[in-house]
């Protein structure tokens, strides 16, 4: 199989055993690799009903055919797993350098299985497979422990290590690589601190076998020619994701002070331009990327000086105008910190700005935080949050959970600000006035991430009141970005430079000899769309519709503040007729349900047969 | 050709090692790249570039006299190499290496792809004969 190792490595750290398998070519060719990869194996190997936190449940970790190939930003890595944080199906990816190390040492995926009494980290040296000894390391920052990592390893070593609150349990902790990439959401690092598995080193030197090496390099080369051409090369990567900042701010977007508003006063401090102006020290890129969106800064806060990756749009949307911080370095300091310790900064800053507003309504009393006054906008109060949840000590017990669980625990109403979907935290667009944007947050598999269908720059387009045809937006997303997070390339080519997908088709074609077009990949997309829906039927009790409404606070509460999105919202009408639209045009039933029809159409007759067997 | 860097702007893509090695092998392998990157981090937070200067001392090195000098590029001939490795230990920059797959030391010939290609314009050419794809 041209493309492909066609080879993975199973670990079972109870056993202290490894093994390497063989990928069937029919996987390869029905799954393609990275996200489709880990929605197979998981739907396949995961029995039933595991608890996520058990011995039982494993974590896949997948490249695609792409990964390591020479061709712009071919450098993600997906990990996947059932998630502690949701209940549900849960893959989440970064960049870096790690995809292209792992495949290089000879394999396409790593399945992780098993528990270990002591704390371990996995280590591959090409064939050299080994399970050692992490007590050293264990306790230690995810930052520093890649440091020493490295300096106990060598440097060519590619990290993907979890922090504290990974180990400590906290379900929105994420696995870090890179001093600053990060698979960040629904807990997958939780589940490596269950299995007591603090880090995976990797050394990879072999060659990855593709069809036609000659032309690839032909294309490849045009294809980094094409996007020097284009203008956004230059005018988008000094700023990186950071550069949305203002836009997303100006159209009443930018989540604010948990969600109650759509527009920061303080935006036009936190932008790409105050970064680099500010505090950005380096531009660092994903392997074989031409847009480095990586800022590397460093911050100084009361005298401590700190270097961090970013701070990312993400982190300043919800660290930012979430909990109102309005300063760059400031949001640095805490995205630092969040780093270190391991915490997905979307959720963190969610959950903060949740946290911020129990408290400002009393729901959780003064005695709670040791009689400390917390607010928005004080950098010490969401550092000291921060703190109490990775320590899981008191009110940071309840908040580690995530905000859906906090809410229930706190109660007071306070399930309508919890803001997420199906249990993961809502990330930065403020969606009341986006219809598009709020049904793919909606009907997002892992739950509430803007990464599964950025519709929002379409609602902006087209009109965001606008409800006819976002279904079939969304659903057309939904089965492109798969797509990409299978060949295990970076969207922001696309996204941001506007770089056409159908570049894709040929190199695809020269590296695995196969002659497919996107109406070949997104029957794939379609395909991992329906099996992760089936794989939250299968292990949610009664999933279905309910599950796919945003917090109250979406539909019933009018947007305060100032910007051009104050006083509205989206009613509840809207979200059904959305929603029906969506099923329907999905081939679901009313309840949110894949057909059996639909899924045998799409060779998922052994899904559908199980499903119904529950 | 001769190698002028702007390390400031280097983001590590490897973009560079990429290209080598299929240019140079027709192979999917960056660690076939003929110039090491090497990433300091967390602090400071920099790249840096290891590239062949040309500057002979594999050639004075090698007992064979496989590696040969023309118009100032030492290149490796492979059916004189024996891979003992003396090549290696001379090199002052680290770049001239064994790799299991290929039967004889690998080094850079000046081919400048990696100069061309390279996104962040951190590699360039002193005499100006090889043109950089980004223009800026
Ligand atoms: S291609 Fe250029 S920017 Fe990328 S690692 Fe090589 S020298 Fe650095
Ligand atoms: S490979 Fe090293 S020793 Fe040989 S010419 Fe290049 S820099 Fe000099
Ligand atoms: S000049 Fe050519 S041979 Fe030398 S490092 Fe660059 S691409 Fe490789």
């Amino acid at each position: 199989m041209f493309g492909y190792n066609g080879k993975l490595l199973r670990v079972n750290l109870t056993e202290k055993r490894s093994s390497v398998e063989e990928i069937p070519e029919k996987i390869a060719r029905d799954y393609i690799g990275g996200r489709g990869f880990v929605a197979r194996y998981l739907w396949d190997e995961i029995r039933p009903g595991t608890d996520p936190l058990s011995p039982e449940n494993k974590i896949v970790i997948a490249t695609g055919p792409l990964s390591g190939v020479f061709l712009p930003s071919s450098g993600k890595i997906e990990f996947g797993t059932k998630s502690p944080h949701t209940g549900g199906y849960a893959d989440s990816n970064m960049g870096g350098h790690l995809s292209s190390e792992l495949k290089l040492a000879g394999y396409d995926m790593v399945i992780i299985e098993g528990k270990s009494e002591k704390p371990v980290f996995l280590f591959i040296d090409d064939d050299r497979v080994e399970i050692r000894d992490a007590s050293a390391y264990w306790g230690m920052g995810a930052l520093s422990s890649e440091k020493k990592l490295k300096e106990d390893l060598g440097e060519e070593f590619q990290i993907a290590v979890i922090g504290p609150a990974g180990e400590r349990g906290v379900t929105f902790s994420c696995i870090s690589h890179d001093f600053g990439r990060q698979a960040g959401r629904a807990g997958v690092a939780c589940v490596m601190g269950a299995k007591g598995l603090k880090a995976m080193a990797v050394r990879g030197t072999k060659t990855v076998p593709v069809a036609e090496p000659g032309k690839l390099l032909e294309k490849s080369r045009s294809m980094y020619r094409a996007i020097y051409e284009i203008p956004a090369f230059h005018t988008w990567t000094p700023y990186g994701t950071a550069d949305i900042t203002s836009f997303i701010n100006e159209n009443g977007a930018f989540p604010t002070k948990n969600f109650s508003r759509g527009f920061f006063e303080k935006a036009g401090e936190i932008t790409g331009q105050k970064l680099r102006e500010k505090i950005h020290v380096k531009d660092k890129g994903c392997f074989g990327c031409p847009i480095p969106c990586g800022k590397y800064s460093r911050v100084t806060y009361k005298g401590d000086t700190r270097y961090v990756e970013g701070p990312e749009y993400e982190t300043i949307a919800l660290v930012g105008g979430n909990c109102l911080i309005g300063d760059i370095a400031e949001i640095g300091y805490i995205n630092y910190w969040m780093d270190e310790y391991g915490v997905d900064t979307i959720s963190g800053g969610n959950v903060i700005g949740f946290a911020l507003e129990c408290i400002e309504k009393g729901i959780i009393p003064a005695e709670a935080v040791e009689g400390r006054e917390l607010k928005f906008g004080d950098p010490d109060s969401v550092l000291y949050l921060l703190e109490k949840i990775v320590r899981k000590e008191g009110i940071g017990e309840i908040l580690s959970q995530g905000v859906r669980k906090a809410a229930e625990i706190l109660g007071k109403g306070s399930e309508r600000f919890a803001i997420h979907v199906k249990g993961l935290e809502v990330s930065g667009y403020e969606p009341r006035n986006a219809a598009g944007m709020l049904l793919a947050y909606m009907t997002s598999d892992i739950g509430a991430h803007h990464g599964r269908a950025w519709a929002i720059t379409y609602d902006i387009a087209v009109g965001r009141y606008e409800v006819k045809g976002k279904a079939e937006k969304v659903i057309d997303l939904q089965h492109i970005r798969p797509v990409i997070d299978m060949l295990t390339v970076c969207r922001f080519p696309w996204i941001e430079l506007g770089f056409p997908l159908e570049e894709y088709e040929e190199v695809f074609k020269f590296v695995t000899g196969l002659d497919w077009g996107w109406k070949e990949f997104k029957k794939v997309g379609e395909r991992v769309y329906n099996l992760t829906r089936a794989f939250n039927i299968r292990e949610i009790k009664g999933f279905g519709r309910k599950d796919d409404y945003p917090p109250k606070r979406f539909y019933e509460e009018p947007l305060e503040g100032e910007g051009p999105t104050a006083g509205q919202h989206v009613s509840l009408e809207v979200l059904d007729a959305m929603l029906d639209d969506y099923y329907s045009l999905r081939g679901w039933t009313k309840d949110g349900r894949p057909t059996k029809e639909k899924l045998e159409e799409l060779d998922l007759g052994f899904v559908s047969r199980e499903l119904e067997s529950i | 050709m001769k190698f002028k860097l702007n390390e400031e702007t280097c983001s590590g893509c490897r973009t560079c090692q990429a290209i080598c090695s299929l240019v140079h092998f027709e192979k999917v392998n960056p660690k076939l790249g003929a110039l090491k990157i090497d990433a300091h981090f967390p602090e400071p937070g920099a790249y840096t570039i290891r590239h062949c200067t040309q500057c002979g001392a594999c050639a004075a090195a090698c007992p064979l006299q496989a590696i040969e000098e023309r118009n100032g590029v030492y290149r490796v001939v492979p059916e004189k190499c024996v891979r003992c490795g003396a090549c290696v230990d001379a090199c002052p920059h680290g770049v001239i290496f064994l790799h299991a797959e290929i039967p004889y030391a690998v080094k850079c010939d000046n081919c400048g792809e990696c100069i061309r290609i390279c996104p962040r314009v951190a590699l360039m050419d002193e005499e100006g004969e090889v043109a950089n794809d980004v223009r800026l």
